[in-house]
This record gives C-alpha cells, structure tokens and sequence, in this order.
C-alpha cells in the first residue's frame, strides 16, 4: 500500500480542531498518541451495543464481550509474536506493568542480589525497583549514558555478574529516542542467567518487536502510545517466570476457589487480572493494532525516519539549538534547547501559535542531570505528521526565539 | 498607589494590544525590569512549588508595607511575577489580604491561574496571601 499521508490524516478527527485559533499541530507524540476513528468507533461500538461484564456471564452479550476482550489479547500475541496467548497480562499500562514484575520479584530476591537500570530510564522504570529493593535489600546498579545519549555498553558488560537477577531497560528512551540495543543486551544478561524487563512504551509506535526472536523474559507497552485508549496496555511474560511469581493483587477474575481457609488461584493470564477489566480498552487496544499493522510497521518507520531526518535537519540550522541526544539509532523524537532560554517558554509561546511538544524532564530526571540541563523541549513526530507541520513548527520556533531574546 | 488603581493602570495599559504576540511581549518585557531577588535569597525554602521553571520569590517588611522580590529560569514567569510585584509589593499586609484578582482576566491572563497550569502563578499569588497574614498584625 502507497503511504499518502494526507489520506492518513483523514482518519484523526482531532487533526481538523484549531487551538489558538491556529491549526492543531501535534508534536507531543511521545507522550501519547491520537486516535484513529476506527479505535474510537470500537470503543463506542461495545459500549453502545455489547457492554456486558466479561468472563463470568452466561448471557449472549456477556459471551460477545468476552470473545472480543479475548480477541484483543489474541490480537496483542499475534503482534508481538508471542507463542502463547496465556504470557499477555492486559493491564492498565506500562507503569502498572512494571509494578506488577518487581511484587513479583520481592520474594524472589534477596540482599545479595543485583539489578541493573540504565540511567535512560522514564521515573516509572526506577521508582518501582527502589520500593522493591527497600523491601529484600537487593541493589541498584546504573548503566551510565554516552555523551551521545546512546547506553554505555562496555559498562554495562563490566557490571554484569553472577549476582545480576534483573536487567531493566528501555526499548526506546523516552526523553532523546534513543533506540538501546536490547538484543544483544537480552543474551548477554542470559549469559549471566538474568531476567530483562524491557520497557517498549516508546517503542511499540515505531517498532513492531518480535518477541519470540528476542528471547525477552518481561516486555511492556501502553496502548495510548500507539494509536489506542489509555488506561490499557500490556505485560508479557514467559511463562516460566509468570508461574514462579506470586500474583500482584486479589480479587475476583483471579481467583479458582476461596474459602476463608484457602484460596487458590487462577491459571495465567487470569492470575494477574484481578477484578473487572478494562474491557472497552482492550478493545480499542486491538482496534489499534489492526488499524497500525493495516498501515504496515516498514511504511510507518520509512516515514517517520525521513521527517526526523527533515526536522533535525531544519532544526540545526537555528543558531544555538542544541538537540540533545544523537544516536544512531533513534526514533522520532527531537530533544533540544535554544542559547539559554527555557523550555517552558518556548512551549508556551508554540502553543500560542497551535503547536503541541513537551517542555521540562520527561520524567527522566536523571537523563536532565546527566547534561546538567532543567530540561528540554521535546518534538516528537508521528507518521502523521507532514513536512508542511515540520516547516511551521521551525518557523514559529524561530519567532518564539525572537521574541523571548 | 493603592492596589485598585495599579490593577486598573495594568488594564488599560494591556488593553492597547491588539493581539497575544503584543501582550507576551510587553510580559516579556516587564519581566526584564522585574524587582529582582536578592541572589543569597535564591533558595529552596524561598521556590514557589508547582512551578516548571524555577520561580523564587521573598517577601520582607518595611515599615508597615510588604517588599517582594522574585526571579525566575522562564521569562514569561518572571513577567507574570513581575505584574505580581507590581499589583503586590509596597502595600500593606491588609491591603494585599482584601485585594481580589479580577484583573488578571482582564488582561487576558486568565489561561495562567488554573490550577493544573504548571507555572506557579496561583501558588505565587497563594505565597503572596500567606505573607500578608504572616505580617497582618490586625
């Protein structure tokens, strides 16, 4: 199929509003996505024609919302490649997802264990692991970043050890896109024999992650970043580690028998599902893969590729834009600031004229600390972004600079 | 000046622009000329929370008026902070506790005080409020 963008933006009613009375440019992909009206139509679909509590019913429209929760978990093993559908834990996102791994693993380390993170991490990514190593005394080791913003990897293979259970990385950095090299991460960690967790929020818009070739142990995405609702997302989990932990929280869906004696729990994935879920994200989740997967992942990265390169290139022309985080492999995301002037200005000034990016941390404080910086703007594109958005964005760019200096 | 006539000195001043681009330059502006802090004064215990850019702001008693003094990383902040001064600082504690803030919609500003906007001006103004009771001596 002939990527056509215009006909792309067809499919995004939000694309046609105006904010400040200028046309909506949305640069603020990497905090979430926009939604395609097939995703909207299929939540509305289910509310307006099968809402009905999933898995327990013995009605009909109980057993078509169950079919169609189900159907998006299937959808979810077809699209990451994962060999069984049992190992997909819907969840309410990525941030849940990896709290659900470090309960899991509470009791399975202890104080003479090691965890590494790497210093690219989102807050969501360090905080849980810090609770969690508070309660078995297990330690936190950082993979430091390049000056490039790319991982240090000679660091990380020097910090590898027998004592390494878990290794924590993201596919995609939230706060410069860059892409980590989480394959040859994953075997090496193996080597060693430790779990990875791999964050793909970032990724799974731009990357479509085979699973299965990547022998990953834990990986997880949010729905909301890849075309889909929020408050729904994804953990996938071999099936080996998902049995050995303990399950995350209690209530009904999770359970087999419960007397006050003893309750036993439910087979994978119901174990980790506990009390009615979020059945219309699931949904819309399914609905976005389809929708994504119909576009075709190598067109949507052929895409976005050549406006980050248009945009980065555009950008170095603006005399003192510094962008921060170059590394070879990254996805469409462009961090950066200009001569000293702060970020919350110029977002505030682009919004004025319509634009949409992110200013401040990203929630990756240790990523700002690494370059001594408050933060940055951040422009992240989507495949549909256009050019004519980029050359707009540079231009107001360039007249917030003005009127800021 | 009393806190009624600098508001209203405010307003007619920002009602000769025509358009936003005039109004945040004239912000950015004043922020340029803001009464500035003290830089020993720039400290954590002095940092309005809820703010994106760093913003400080101190306030001492001379007489029987309120000095503030404020700075901030973000210049749009610092000229928000500056009309701030400009409405707040050299009235009495009193004064400043009866004062209402209608004219920041007035002049179009009103975007900037909800709550959930992360600059700080509703927690500076709420700053402002809480030396004037400190200093109230009524």
């Amino acid at each position: 199929m002939a990527f056509d963008v215009n006909k792309i933006r067809e499919d995004f009613p939000i694309l046609k509003r105006k904010v400040n009375g200028c046309p909506l440019v949305y640069l603020d992909n990497a905090a979430t996505s926009q939604k395609p009206r097939k995703v909207i139509d299929s939540i509305v679909d289910y509310y307006e024609n099968y809402n009905s509590n999933i898995h327990r019913g013995v009605h009909s429209i109980s057993q078509e919302a169950t079919d169609a929760y189900e159907e998006a978990r299937k959808k979810i093993q077809k699209h990451f490649n994962v060999k069984d559908s049992k190992e997909i834990i819907l969840t309410s996102g990525t941030t849940h997802s990896i709290n659900l791994v470090a309960n899991g693993f509470t009791s399975l380390l202890n104080k003479e264990d090691e965890i590494l993170i790497s210093e690219l991490e989102h807050h969501s990514n360090i905080v849980p692991w810090q609770m969690m190593c508070e309660k078995n005394g297990a330690k936190i080791k950082v993979i430091p970043l390049t000056s490039n913003g790319e991982l240090n990897y000679d660091s990380f293979l020097g910090l590898l050890s027998n004592k390494t259970k878990l290794v924590f990385v993201n596919h995609v950095s939230n706060a410069l896109g860059t892409i980590n090299p989480i394959k040859s991460i994953i075997s090496k960690a193996h080597e060693y024999g430790a779990a990875v967790l791999i964050d793909g929020a970032q990724a799974s818009s731009h990357i479509k992650a085979d699973l299965q070739d990547l022998n990953v142990d834990f990986y997880t995405t949010s729905a909301h970043k890849l075309c889909g609702p929020t408050g729904i997302g994804m953990l996938f989990g071999k099936k080996e580690w998902l049995t050995k932990m303990p399950p995350y929280q209690g209530g009904g869906e999770m359970i087999s028998e419960v007397t006050f004696e003893k309750t036993t729990y439910a087979d994978l994935p119901h174990k980790f599902e506990a009390g009615t879920p979020n059945i219309a994200g699931a949904i819309g989740f399914g609905a976005s893969l389809d929708y994504l997967n119909s576009i075709g992942f190598e067109n949507i990265e052929a895409y976005e590729s050549e406006l980050l390169n248009y945009a980065t290139n555009k950008l170095k022309n603006i005399p003192e834009l510094k962008i921060y985080g170059e590394a070879k492999d990254k996805t469409s995301v462009i961090s950066f600031n200009v001569g000293e002037l702060h970020s919350y200005d110029i977002g505030t000034i682009l919004d004025k004229f319509g634009i949409a990016v992110r200013t401040g941390q990203h929630c990756a404080q240790p990523v700002m600390d690494y370059f001594g910086i408050p933060g940055t703007v951040r422009a992240s594109f989507s495949f549909y972004n256009t050019k004519e958005e980029i050359d707009y964005f540079c231009k107001s760019l360039e007249r917030a600079i003005t009127m800021l200096s | 000046m009393g806190i009624i006539e600098v508001q209203n000195e405010i307003v007619e001043e920002f009602s000769l622009f025509e358009d936003w681009m005039q109004r945040y330059e004239y912000m950015i502006e004043l922020g340029k000329s803001i009464d500035l802090i003290d830089s020993s004064k720039k400290i954590d215990t002095n940092l309005i929370k809820g703010c994106q850019s760093k913003l400080w702001l101190h306030a001492e008693l001379r007489e029987d008026r309120l000095i503030f003094k404020a700075d901030s990383e973000a210049i749009i902040t610092k000229g928000i902070a500056a009309i701030l001064l400009r409405v707040f600082s050299n009235q009495t504690p009193k004064n400043i506790l009866e004062a209402n803030l209608e004219f920041i919609d007035k002049i179009g500003l009103k975007e900037h005080l909800s709550p959930t906007r992360a600059n700080g001006l509703l927690s500076m103004i709420k700053q402002i409020k809480y030396y004037a009771l400190a200093f109230n001596k009524n």
